[in-house]
């Protein structure tokens, strides 16, 4: 699936976007995967309340399902308007 | 309904008028405009607005559709821009109308206070040496729970 990241979690991380092959049942596992891939991630994901996810585009939590998930994107709190 | 996300700035008066001439019977027409602020005395060289392509759109619509099932709106107009964006320039606009004016202003606010906090934007404030994002407030999470 893609993950992608926005704003200061791209920077974080250091590029917008990953393709991963993964057997995480919810976003939390896959979170947890990415913290291991390296010291950045652990950095991105350090504080989960200070992010926010979206599942296939839509708003999710972090206990929000995987199976048959194309996209997870994960970001600050948002500041439109 | 109308909803445009692009980096190209508007012009808010010919958006406002095109907007209205669409309308038949509609007695009430409510706009709101955001505009980059300088909050820094100053300081502020320039806003940045990064967005998620594809889920911007949808997060939009969502909010606008859940906007017209609650009032008795008429249209909607949503306007929002990303990139880099100078002081005082426009950033984003909202439109509604609707028969009587009360559904016009609450649909107005509904969707600015839905957009601020559900639409997939970041604002970052580039000035001098220091470059922030902007963080979420609490008020505007908690301005959610009224609706």
């Amino acid at each position: 699936m893609d993950v992608l990241y926005f704003a200061w979690v791209r920077e974080r991380v250091g590029h917008p976007k990953d393709r991963v092959e993964t057997g995480a049942a919810t976003v939390r596992e896959l979170v947890n995967e990415l913290r291991e891939k390296e010291e950045r991630y652990a950095a991105a994901f350090a504080d989960l309340d200070a992010l926010r996810v979206a599942v296939d585009q839509e708003l999710a939590d972090f206990d929000a399902p995987l199976n048959g998930v194309r996209e997870v994107a994960f970001f600050p709190p948002m500041t439109g308007g | 309904m109308d909803i445009r996300v692009q980096d190209a700035p508007f012009d808010l008066g010919a958006e406002a008028n095109a907007f209205a001439a669409k309308q038949s019977g509609m007695g009430a027409l409510v706009t709101f405009t955001g505009i980059v602020r300088d909050l820094n005395d100053g300081g502020l060289d320039a806003m940045k607005i990064e967005h998620y392509p594809g889920m911007t759109e949808k997060a939009i619509e969502k909010i606008a559709a859940e906007a017209l099932s609650r009032w008795n709106l008429g249209d909607i107009l949503v306007i929002h821009r990303y990139g880099r964006l100078q002081p005082d320039e426009v950033i984003m606009m909202v439109a509604t109308s609707a028969p009587h004016r009360a559904d016009a202003f609450q649909g107005a606010e509904f969707l600015m206070d839905f957009l601020k906090s559900r639409a997939p934007f970041w604002k970052k404030e580039v000035g001098g040496d220091s470059v922030d994002w902007v963080a979420a407030r609490d008020e505007d999470e908690d301005a959610l729970s009224r609706w």
